[in-house]
C-alpha cells in the first residue's frame, strides 16, 4: 500500500495538480491565445467551457463514447467561436461586452439543457499510467496522465511554431497586428478573425469537455469555478506566447495542490489563505515580470482590452 | 463612442431630440428583438411565451410586491457598475469588483462590532466610509500597479478578487469570527442602529437603492459634466495625447479605480447593514461579475446603468415564478439574458446608421 | 433535554395545539400549498437531493401542492423567494432548507407573515428569542457517519480513513469526530485525516482535497459538502473505499461503497404536512435519528466484511434502542484538551452537540 511520504507529499501533490488541474486552464487559454493573436478578444469562453463540459457529458453519456463526447464539445465551442466571431464584425459591436453576454447565454444554456444529464454517469476518458516506472503509488498516481494532457502540450508547441514560420501563422499575426497593414498585402482580416475565434471555441470546448469527462470527471452546475475566465485572463499573464500559457497553466495548477496537500502533512489552519495561493504567486509573478510603462508589451496591437 | 456631442446643428430642436430619440429607440427595439427571439426558443421547446412573458412581468412588475421584488435587488447592481463604468472611461476593463465587495462588507461589519455602542447617525457613516476606503485602496491598487508596474489591469483585479475573497473568509471564520454563528460562520451581528432600514417610498425597499441611485447620478455629472470627466475621456481615448496635452493620466488611473473600488465597497456595506446584519460567505454571490454586464450594456455612462441595473434585477426577481408555474429550470432566465443582451449589444452597430434620425442627412445632396 | 422526536410529533398532532403556547397557524383549508426551497440544484446526489426527495412524497400527497425553487442563494434573494410563494403561490407551509437561510433571512420576513409557517431545516430555535410562526428540525445524521466509520474501521487496511468536509461549523465537525469514533470502536489505533475546502460545493477543489487524502494513505474516504459525487467518484477511481453521505451513492461506485448516512426527509415531511393540513401544530423544535426515521442508512455494499456487518448491525440496534453516545468519556480533542471525563456521555439528542467546536482526539486537522 502507499507509504508514508512525510513532506515530500507536497511536491508530489503538485506535480499531480498540475498535470490533473492544469488542462482546461491549457485548452481555453491556447484557444484565447490564437484568437486574441488575430486582434479579437473572446472573455466569453468561461461560458463556452460550461456549454462544451455539459455537451461533452451528455453526448458521452448518449453514445458511451467519451472521445465523441470530447468531438461535440469541440463542435459546441467552435459554434459558439463563430458566433461571436460574425456578430463582432459588425461596426460598433463591442467584442469585450458581447463576450460577457455570450458567457451568460453559454452558461445559462448548458444548464438549461444539462440538467437531465446531472444524474446520468457517462464513461470517462482513460488515463495513461505513465508511472509504471515508481513503485511508490503517489507518484503512479500523479503520473496517471490524460491523453487531452499530452495534446494540449504538443499543440503549445505547435501554436508556437505556427505563429512563427507557418504562413497562415503569420497572416494571423499581421491581421492582429494591424488590420490596414493585413488589408494592404491581401489578407481579408475578417475570414481570419472569423475562423480563429472559431477554433478558439473549439479549444474551450475541449477544455469544458475534460472537466467532465475526467477530471473531476461529471457534470454539474458547480463544475466549473470560474477556469474559463481565468484562463483568458491567463493570456495576458503569458504574454500571447502558446508556450508560456502552458507554464501559467501548470503554475495554476501545482499551486492549486498547495492547499490540500498542506493540510495532509499538517499546516491546517489558514487553508483559505493557502487555497489562493494560485492567485497570489500568478500575482506576483505579473509584478515582478511586468515592466512600467510597457503594460501591453506582446499584446497585439488591434486587440481592444490592451488598446 | 459618444458622438452626440459633436453633431452639427443644422436643424435646432430635432437635431438635439433625434439622438437623444435614437439612444431610447434603438435599446428597446433591441430588447423587444431579444425576447422575440427568445420567444421562438421557448416555442421550438413547446412552451408558451405569452404565458411566459405575462408571468415576468407579474413577478418582476406587476405588483407592489413585485417591485419590491425587483428594487431591492437593485443596489449591488448599481455600486457593482459604477466599479468596472468608471475605470473603463479611462479604457481600463476591470472585473475584478467582487473582491471589492467582499472586502468592503467585512470591512463595514467590523467597524459595526468596533463601534456598537455609537448612534446610527455616527455609525453608520463611519461603517460606509471604511467600506468605501478598503474598496477603495483594493481597486485603486490596481490602479497603481498598472501605473507604477504596467500590470494589465484586467488580470491583477481578477487575481485580487480571488485573493480578497480568500481574506474576506480566513477572516470571517477566524480572527473576526462571532462564536454564536453556528452553522453560517458571520461576524458578530450589528446592533440594531446600525442596521440601514427601508426609504419611505410606500414598499419596502433598503436605502442602498436611494443612495446607489444619487451614485449614479453623481458619478454621470462626474464623468460627463466636469472637466476631470472631460481629461478621463481624451485619455481613455488616447493616452498619449491626453499625456502630450499635460493631463495627469496617473492621477486619473489611480482616482477612477480607487473611486470605482469605493463605490464597489458601498455594495458590501448595504449587503452587511441592510440585508444581513453581518459579515459572511453570503457577500460573494456574483454581484460583482453582473455588474460587469451592467456597465458594458449601459455603455459605461453611470445614469444609463439605473435602468439597466433595474430591468436585469426585474428579470432575476422573475425567476422564482417561472419555476414554479412553468417547471421550467432556474436556467431559463439566464438563457433569456443572455439572448436579450447579445441583441443589445448587436444593436449598437445601428447608432448613426439610421436616416431617420440624422436629420443632416434627410436632403441629401446627392 | 427533553427527546421531541418524529412519533411524539405526530401523536401530538392536534391534541397538544391547546395546550402549546403558539398560536394557531390556520393551515388547514382545502389544498395546502407547500414550498420548498434549496441552495443548490436539487439533483445533486447530496444535500438538496436529499430535501427534494422527501418534496416528493409531499407531492404525492392528496390535497396537497407543492412548488420549489432551486439555486437560490442565501441572500436577498431567499426573502424574496420566499414572500413570492407566499404572496403569487398562497403558501401556508414553507421549507426554506439551507443552513444559511435561517438568520436573518427567516427571522427577517417570518414576522411579518404571521398566518404562514416557516419550517427550516438545521436551525436552533428558541422561544425566547424567534417569532412562533417558525419551526427548526434536524436529524442525529452524526450517528450515521459512527455506523459509517464502523464499516471503514473495518475496511481500513493503512488504518487511515480520510474525509473531505466544508467547512468547521458544528454540524460537520460532529460527522468527522463520529466517523473516526465509530472506527475506533473496531481499532483504536486509527487516524482519520480531514481536509477543509471551505465551499459547501466546488468540484475541482473537492477532487484535489480526495487525491490529497488518497496520497497520504487514506483508503477509506467519506465527506461532508454539498454534493458528494465528486469526492466518491474521484476515491473510488484512486481504489479507496468510500462511505455515503446526504444521499445514497452507491450507484456511482457499487463495488467500493460500504454505506452511508443518509437523510430520509420523506417522512418527516409528510408528517409535518399531515399536521399542518389536520389543523394542528407542528413543534417549534423537532429532532430525530435512525429510530425515529429522520436518518437512514443506505444498505452494506459488498466489500463490506462479515465481522463488520456483525458489528455494525449490533451497533445499530443499540442506537435504535435508544439513548446511544457516540461522544463519551474519557474523551480529549486532538488539542489535548478534556471533552468528557470518564463516565461522561453525549447522548445523541444533546443540544450541546449542535454547538461542538473541537475534533476529538486522531482526528488529524483543526477547526480554524
Amino acid at each position: 500500500m502507499s507509504e508514508d511520504l512525510g513532506l515530500w507529499a507536497v511536491p508530489i501533490a503538485m506535480l499531480g495538480g498540475a498535470i490533473r488541474v492544469s488542462t482546461p486552464f491549457l485548452f481555453v487559454s491556447l484557444g484565447e491565445c490564437l484568437t486574441e493573436r488575430s486582434g479579437r478578444i473572446n472573455l466569453g469562453l468561461e461560458g463556452t467551457l460550461v456549454f462544451g463540459a455539459m455537451a461533452g457529458y451528455a453526448i458521452a453519456f448518449e453514445t458511451g463514447s467519451p472521445w465523441v463526447g470530447v468531438l461535440a464539445a469541440a463542435i459546441a465551442g467552435a459554434v459558439f467561436g463563430l458566433f461571436h466571431g460574425w456578430i463582432c464584425r459588425f461596426r460598433g459591436v463591442n467584442d469585450i461586452a458581447m463576450g460577457i453576454a455570450l458567457m451568460l447565454l453559454g452558461i445559462g444554456l448548458a444548464f438549461f439543457f444539462g440538467k437531465s444529464y446531472v444524474q446520468p454517469i457517462a464513461p470517462d476518458l482513460p488515463a495513461i499510467p505513465f508511472g509504471w516506472w515508481s513503485d511508490i503509488p503517489q507518484v503512479q498516481a500523479a503520473l496517471q496522465i490524460n491523453a487531452l494532457f499530452v495534446v494540449g502540450v504538443v499543440l503549445a508547441f505547435a501554436m508556437a511554431w505556427f505563429f512563427k514560420n507557418a504562413a497562415l501563422g503569420l497572416r494571423i499575426r499581421v491581421v492582429g497586428d494591424s488590420t490596414e497593414a493585413a488589408r494592404a498585402i491581401g489578407v481579408n482580416p475578417d475570414g481570419i478573425r472569423l475562423w480563429s475565434t472559431a477554433a478558439g471555441g473549439a479549444l474551450a470546448g475541449i477544455g469544458g469537455a475534460y472537466l467532465s469527462l475526467y477530471y473531476p470527471g461529471s457534470w454539474n452546475e458547480g463544475i466549473s469555478s470560474g477556469q474559463g475566465l481565468m484562463a483568458v485572463a491567463l493570456v495576458i499573464f503569458a504574454r500571447w506566447n502558446p508556450v508560456m500559457c502552458l507554464a501559467a497553466a501548470l503554475l495554476f495548477g501545482a499551486a492549486g495542490a498547495i492547499g490540500p496537500a498542506l493540510q495532509t502533512v499538517g499546516v491546517t489552519s489558514g487553508y483559505y489563505l493557502f487555497f489562493a495561493a494560485p492567485y497570489v504567486l500568478t500575482l506576483a509573478l505579473l509584478i515582478l515580470t511586468s515592466t512600467p510603462g510597457k503594460a501591453q508589451e506582446g499584446a497585439p496591437g488591434e486587440l481592444s482590452i490592451t488598446k | 463612442m459618444d458622438s452626440t456631442a459633436t453633431r452639427v446643428p443644422t436643424l435646432p430642436g430635432l437635431a438635439i431630440w433625434l439622438p437623444r430619440l435614437e439612444a431610447v429607440a434603438i435599446p428597446v427595439a433591441a430588447l423587444i428583438a431579444g425576447l422575440a427571439v427568445f420567444s421562438l426558443f421557448l416555442l421550438a421547446l413547446g412552451n408558451s411565451p405569452i404565458e411566459f412573458f405575462s408571468l415576468v412581468f407579474k413577478a418582476a412588475f406587476g405588483t407592489a410586491f413585485s417591485w419590491k421584488n425587483t428594487l431591492s435587488r437593485v443596489a449591488p447592481l448599481l455600486f457593482a457598475g459604477l466599479c468596472v463604468a468608471l475605470p473603463a472611461r479611462l479604457g481600463l476593463v476591470v472585473i475584478g469588483g467582487e473582491g471589492a465587495i467582499a472586502l468592503g462588507g467585512l470591512a463595514a461589519a467590523v467597524t459595526g462590532v468596533w463601534l456598537a455602542s455609537l448612534p446610527g447617525v455616527v455609525g453608520l457613516p463611519a461603517m460606509a466610509f471604511a467600506a468605501m476606503a478598503v474598496g477603495g485602496l483594493w481597486i485603486g491598487l490596481v490602479g497603481l500597479l498598472r501605473i507604477k508596474r504596467g500590470v494589465n489591469e484586467t488580470i491583477a483585479s481578477l487575481l485580487m478578487a480571488y485573493i480578497a475573497i480568500a481574506l474576506m473568509n480566513h477572516l470571517v471564520e477566524g480572527m473576526f469570527r462571532d462564536p454564536a454563528s453556528l452553522n453560517k460562520p458571520s461576524t458578530a451581528p450589528l446592533a440594531d442602529a446600525l442596521r440601514v432600514g427601508n426609504m419611505p417610498i410606500g414598499i419596502e425597499v433598503h436605502w442602498g437603492f436611494g443612495v446607489g441611485t444619487i451614485a449614479c447620478v453623481l458619478c454621470w455629472v462626474l464623468t460627463d459634466r466636469t472637466t476631470i470627466g472631460f481629461a478621463a475621456r481624451i485619455a481613455g481615448d488616447n493616452v498619449r495625447a491626453a499625456q502630450v496635452q499635460g493631463l495627469p493620466v496617473a492621477k486619473l488611473i489611480v482616482g477612477f479605480t480607487t473611486l470605482g473600488g469605493a463605490m464597489a465597497g458601498l455594495a458590501g456595506f448595504f449587503e452587511v447593514a441592510a440585508i444581513h446584519g453581518s459579515a459572511n460567505a453570503s457577500l460573494v454571490v456574483g454581484y460583482g461579475y453582473t455588474g460587469i454586464l451592467v456597465a458594458f450594456l449601459a455603455r459605461h455612462n453611470p445614469l444609463a446603468i439605473i435602468p439597466v441595473a433595474i430591468l436585469l434585477a426585474g428579470f432575476e426577481a422573475s425567476s422564482g415564478l417561472i419555476q414554479r408555474r412553468m417547471d421550467l429550470p432556474d436556467a431559463t432566465i439566464l438563457v433569456m439574458q443572455g439572448i436579450v443582451f447579445v441583441m443589445l449589444l448587436l444593436s449598437e452597430t445601428l447608432y448613426g446608421r439610421i436616416k431617420f434620425f440624422r436629420p443632416e442627412l434627410w436632403e441629401d445632396p446627392r | 433535554m427533553t427527546r421531541i422526536s418524529r412519533r411524539t410529533l405526530l401523536a401530538s398532532t392536534g391534541a397538544v395545539a391547546a395546550t402549546s403556547l403558539l398560536p394557531q397557524t390556520a393551515l388547514a383549508a382545502d389544498e395546502l400549498t407547500v414550498g420548498f426551497i434549496y441552495v443548490g440544484p436539487k439533483d445533486d446526489f447530496g444535500y438538496n437531493q436529499a430535501h427534494a426527495e422527501g418534496a416528493a412524497a409531499v407531492k404525492a400527497m392528496d390535497g396537497v401542492k407543492v412548488v420549489e425553487e432551486e439555486n437560490v442563494p442565501e441572500t436577498v434573494d431567499v426573502q424574496s423567494s420566499m414572500e413570492s410563494m407566499i404572496n403569487f403561490d398562497g403558501v401556508k407551509l414553507l421549507f426554506p432548507t439551507s443552513f444559511g437561510y435561517f438568520d436573518p433571512h427567516i427571522l427577517d420576513i417570518a414576522p411579518k407573515h404571521e398566518g404562514v409557517r416557516f419550517q427550516h431545516a438545521a436551525g436552533l430555535w428558541s422561544a425566547d428569542k424567534h417569532p412562533t410562526n417558525v419551526g427548526s428540525y434536524f436529524g442525529y445524521i452524526g450517528m450515521g457517519q459512527y455506523l459509517n466509520g464502523i464499516t471503514a474501521g473495518h475496511a481500513t487496511k493503512t488504518k487511515k480513513i480520510g474525509f473531505v468536509a466544508a467547512k468547521p461549523i458544528p454540524q460537520v465537525l460532529l460527522n468527522i469526530n463520529s466517523f473516526l469514533l465509530g472506527a475506533r470502536q473496531v481499532d483504536p489505533e486509527i487516524t482519520c485525516q480531514v481536509i477543509f475546502t471551505g465551499e459547501w460545493s466546488l468540484a475541482v477543489k473537492e477532487a484535489e482535497a480526495t487525491n490529497a487524502l488518497a496520497d497520504q494513505g487514506c483508503d477509506v474516504i467519506t465527506c461532508h459538502v454539498d454534493g458528494p459525487k465528486v469526492v466518491m467518484e474521484t476515491a473510488a477511481a484512486r481504489d479507496a473505499l468510500i462511505c455515503g453521505y446526504h444521499a445514497n451513492q452507491s450507484p456511482l461506485a457499487p463495488e467500493k461503497y460500504l454505506t452511508g448516512a443518509e437523510w430520509n426527509w420523506a417522512g418527516v415531511y409528510t408528517g409535518m404536512v399531515k399536521t399542518a393540513m389536520e389543523g394542528g401544530t407542528i413543534d417549534n423544535f423537532v429532532r430525530g435519528g435512525l429510530a425515529d426515521g429522520f436518518i437512514k442508512m443506505s444498505p452494506l455494499g459488498p466489500a463490506v466484511s462479515d465481522a463488520a456487518r456483525k458489528q455494525y448491525d449490533a451497533t445499530k440496534a443499540k442506537i435504535m434502542a435508544g439513548g446511544f453516545a457516540a461522544i463519551k468519556g474519557p474523551l480529549k480533542d486532538n488539542a489535548g484538551n478534556v471533552i468528557a471525563a470518564a463516565g461522561q456521555s453525549f447522548v445523541e439528542d444533546d443540544i450541546a452537540l449542535e454547538s461542538m467546536d473541537y475534533l476529538v482526539e486522531g482526528v488529524i486537522g483543526s477547526t480554524s
